[in-house]
């Protein structure tokens, strides 16, 4: 059964590729896939942006969850050429010039995660629901992020840490006078 | 410059771990990417029980990007068709003849990625002969059921084993002479732990014929040398990688027919090769949990005393037992069930039968069976304090192991070590204002609205365990932390366990603060490679604080013992005249007069007495004395829709005692986290298979994890009593709130259906069960 690297190359199936002009991140990308491949797999496999995960395949979990200009999609059930002109975010572009975003202080500093799997989907998600609604209530938020499962918190500190991220976005810019 | 806090025990000091976690750059298993890696896909059964006739290649050889596929009779040649379970039973890596459950493992199909794999799975062609499933594990103890396990020679019936423990003629008699006797039926259904990152692995061998596997697994070491004994590769030539890990709960313990098949493949390839389940893979052949039919009696005097119990259970472990259960327990801690109650007599009987299901017994965050039998004792306190008509807290408080019987020998061979279940239960009741809602209660029932409200006070058994009574296929079940302070005070510290999210990188670094006065920050904890991590037996069970976390502690001390010398050489003055005082070595009575551990580690490198060996770290290998016992009492408060049946959880107070708490933050993100999963099967989740053997919940269409919209707003608080035989008093947390939870939500449930007569209802408590109760007395 000893299979060399040459054949491992040439049997990447190429004849149903297509050109996608996706800007991920902030980065704009001219990229060949398959008309097949999902956004998950575009992200992970070919960007190697590992940080969006596939928890599930259909859509329930909601660990996949990246922004397509500006709306929560689940990656794993959404093709790559479906993002063709698009702006992607993903859990490594909330960092900006070296500064967490405040639903990423939120998420470490209230214990808003534990294995950590879930918790690119579940930031995503909280990020989309914060800019529709800035100071959401807790029936708000806990509706707003029921199509992301978590195994590990039980959801307590989730929403304190997305609480903590929309009063910090409230805030009046630090410094002045 | 400012001193670092320490952050020592008792303190919420934020995950070190986040760091990476909340960029998204964790180390999962699928983010391993090595060069010309290859994918597994499975193809798996469609039937519970059937003959394979044929298996027909061509069409998936023929699929582009499809190199290899790998069949039960490959394996066979090379003596890998079967491997051990954890429980010593055996387990088919892929069938040679005939498939034992729907969703088996039955071929597997190698391809450059991940889509060329999953072609090839979908143009695979098998021939089966479907035969007739045995699926009620009453019937197949049935004299004409067909027997299952064929490959077992003489083998002529689908019983596993029979265990039990106490005194069956005592108990008969007590239970004869009680007062009052009730007997009932519970039924703990079969749940999968569904960790939101399913199973996987990549297998990669090196140059130097080195294998290498990542793997998400929660026992690195124990499966390294699973790993050793099964294929004879030489143990010092494998190297388990445990990466980050997305949830385990006691679902990656075991080791499943896709490691092997991936480790045969990269071996016969010659190309590293990934295997990752997808969700319905997971669902359908990964190990389950529960699965208990339980049968008890429980008997008291007319004023309220318990008397005796006698408890007879059927386990349905499928095609197979692979529980990962102590081998001298083949039901776990199952004998726990006499809970928090002094009985004087009890027996405990369980049968283990053979199904054509997969294999169960493995965790839902907690794999010893305690989960069933609190579950078990929980129910039948309420139910015999119904019958007494005495309210269920004012029974428990009347019957509950008072705090001075501690350490409290059970009756069936358990050493309590530590308790107060009344300070819990008192507690709890005060929170939550029992006696208020009492008084609700009566009103609402005036006006015929249904309210329940109910208790759990369980006793928890953990920290597996003691060297003379626990090991996992020979292997006790010690474990283990190596730690080494650098020459500038920094520290590196590594353990046997694996964290799947408990954070244990905060809390070791935190026990090793208090233990060596040096911040938390300066001290860096490592897990999972078993080729730099010190053997141990790894992270389930809530084993990790109870074991490597004393581990941690007699480790530091050994290194302070050390340190004392080099102290006292520094400071000119004999090791007798040295204390540790405020984390520093002080010369006795002289504040003034003293060195941190920094100095002390310093001088180790540099300036270390002479005739003593340079450096300052220190192993150990920690075998706990006794088993630690968390327990806590829970009280849920439901409403009931009469007309649909629909429960809503008003309240949840949960007390917990942990004994000492090492991070107060983390030890109520595992209650949270643990009384959602105690809430999952006792409201939504259920793995039902049909009388032909199909699994009835492929996917989380079927299969209900509780979302943060049907979540209880959870309220917690402590109470707290340290364990008197570990090293700083704790007692490990993990699992408490999944065992204590569910009987909670039970009692409250058919508390608020009082009128209608009902005394038990089995677990998930759907609208339509509860809609059947109640239209059964109200029909409409």
């Amino acid at each position: 059964m000893a299979i060399d690297a040459v054949e491992v190359q040439s049997a990447m199936p190429n004849h149903r590729a297509r050109t996608i002009h996706v800007t991920v991140n902030g980065v704009p990308r001219e990229s060949h896939v398959e008309a097949r491949t999902l956004l998950v797999s575009y992200l992970r496999e070919h960007l190697r942006l590992t940080g969006t995960h596939i928890g599930c395949d259909t859509g329930h979990c909601g660990a996949c969850t990246v922004l397509v200009d500006g709306t929560p999609v689940k990656s794993c059930m959404f093709l790559a050429v479906q993002s063709d002109g698009s702006e992607v975010r993903t859990v490594e572009g909330l960092e900006t010039g070296g500064k967490l975003h405040p639903v990423q202080e939120g998420f470490h500093k209230e214990h808003g995660l534990q294995c950590g799997y879930c918790t690119p989907g579940m930031m995503m998600t909280s990020v989309a629901l914060l800019a529709a609604n800035p100071n959401p209530t807790e029936d708000e938020i806990r509706r707003g992020i029921s199509g992301n499962l978590c195994r590990c918190t039980g959801y307590v500190n989730i929403v304190k840490a997305i609480q903590s991220a929309a009063k910090e976005m409230a805030a009046p810019p630090k410094g002045g006078p | 410059m400012a001193t670092a806090p320490l952050g020592g025990i008792g303190v919420s000091v934020p995950r070190k771990e986040d760091a990476r976690f909340i960029r998204g750059k964790g180390n999962y298993v699928d983010d391993v990417q090595l060069p010309g890696m290859l994918f597994l896909d499975i193809v798996r059964s469609p039937y519970a029980y059937a003959k394979i006739l044929a298996i027909h290649k061509e069409k998936t050889l023929a699929v582009p990007g499809v190199l290899a596929v790998i069949t039960g009779k490959d394996l066979e040649a090379a003596k890998l068709s079967w491997m051990p379970t954890l429980m010593s039973d055996t387990q088919m890596v892929l069938p040679t003849d005939t498939v034992m459950f729907q969703g088996q493992e039955v071929v597997g199909v190698v391809a450059t990625d991940r889509y060329a794999a999953a072609d090839g799975v979908a143009a695979m062609e098998i021939d089966y002969e479907p035969m007739t499933p045995v699926i009620d594990p009453f019937k197949a103890l049935d004299p004409g059921a067909p027997v299952l396990r064929t490959d077992k020679p003489g083998k002529k019936d689908n019983h596993i084993w029979h265990w039990e423990v106490g005194d069956k003629d005592g108990t008969a008699k007590a239970l004869k002479e009680s007062d009052v006797v009730i007997k009932e039926k519970i039924y703990i259904p079969r749940i999968h732990v569904s960790s939101i990152e399913t199973c996987g692995c990549v297998a990669q061998v090196d140059s130097m014929g080195k294998l290498t596997v990542w793997l998400t697994t929660q026992a690195p070491h124990a499966i390294r040398t699973v790993f050793a004994l099964v294929s004879g590769l030489p143990e010092n030539q494998i190297r388990i990688i445990s990466p980050d890990i997305g949830g385990g709960f006691g679902g990656k313990v075991p080791v499943y027919p896709g490691y092997v098949i991936a480790v045969v493949a990269a071996l016969t390839t010659g190309h590293p090769v990934k295997f990752i389940e997808d969700r319905t893979g997971n669902l359908t052949s990964d190990s389950f949990a529960r699965d208990y039919h339980i049968e008890a009696e429980i008997g008291a005097t007319k004023d309220g005393r318990l008397t005796a119990l006698r408890v007879k259970t059927l386990a349905d472990h499928g095609y197979t037992d692979a529980a990962a259960n102590p081998s001298k327990f083949p039901a776990g801690m199952f004998h726990v069930i006499t809970g928090s109650y002094p009985f004087k007599t009890a027996f405990v009987e369980v049968d283990a039968v053979y199904t054509n299901k997969p294999p169960g017994g493995i965790a839902y965050r907690c794999s010893f069976r305690v989960t069933e039998a609190v579950h078990a004792i929980e129910r039948l306190i309420d139910i015999l304090a119904h019958q007494l008509k005495m309210d269920p807290a004012e029974f428990r408080l009347k019957n509950f192991i008072p705090p001075e019987a501690f350490p409290f020998p059970s009756v069936l061979g358990w050493t309590y070590d530590s308790g107060n279940y009344a300070g819990a239960l008192k507690k709890a009741m005060e929170i939550i204002d029992y006696a208020g809602l009492r008084k609700e209660q009566v009103e609402k029932r005036k006006r015929g609205e249904l309210m329940g409200i109910g208790i759990s006070s369980f006793t928890e058994i953990v920290g597996a365990g003691p060297s003379k009574d626990f090991d996992i296929l020979g292997i006790k079940m010690f474990d283990s932390a190596e730690v080494r302070i650098h020459p500038t005070g920094k520290v590196l510290a590594r353990f046997g366990t694996k964290s799947q999210g408990q954070g244990h990188e905060t809390t070791y670094a935190q026990i090793l603060a208090e233990e060596l006065g040096i911040p938390v920050e300066g001290i860096s904890v490592e897990e999972g490679d078993t080729d730099t991590a010190p053997y141990g037996l790894g992270t389930y069970a809530s084993r990790s604080t109870p074991t490597a976390g004393a581990a941690a502690v007699i480790a530091a001390r050994k290194i302070r013992e050390k340190g004392a010398k080099i102290a006292a050489h520094l400071l000119e003055v004999s090791p007798d005249d040295i204390e540790w005082v405020d984390h520093k070595f002080q010369v006795k009575g002289v504040p003034g007069k003293s060195k941190t551990m920094a100095d002390v580690a310093f001088a180790a490198y540099t300036n270390h007495p002479q005739g003593m060996e340079a450096g300052l770290e220190a192993v150990d290998y920690y075998d706990p004395p006794n088993m630690t016992y968390p327990f806590g009492s829970y009280i849920a408060v439901v409403d009931i829709d009469k007309e649909t049946g629909q429960i809503k959880t008003r309240r949840f107070v949960a007390v917990d005692d942990c004994g000492t708490i090492i991070n107060p933050m983390i030890v109520d993100g595992q209650i949270h986290g643990g009384l959602t999963m105690g809430f999952a099967p006792s409201m939504l989740e259920e793995i039902q298979y049909d009388a032909d053997g199909n699994n009835r919940a492929t996917s989380f269409l079927e299969y209900l994890l509780p979302t943060a919209v049907e979540t209880p707003r959870w309220e917690t608080a402590k109470t707290t009593t340290p364990s008197p035989h570990h090293p700083i008093g704790a007692k490990g947390v993990g699992e408490s709130a999944t065992v204590g939870a569910p009987p909670a939500f039970v009692n409250a449930v058919v508390d608020a259906l009082e009128p209608y007569g009902v005394s038990n209802i089995d677990i998930p408590l759907s609208s339509y069960k509860i809609w059947q109760v109640i239209h059964a007395k109200d029909p409409r």
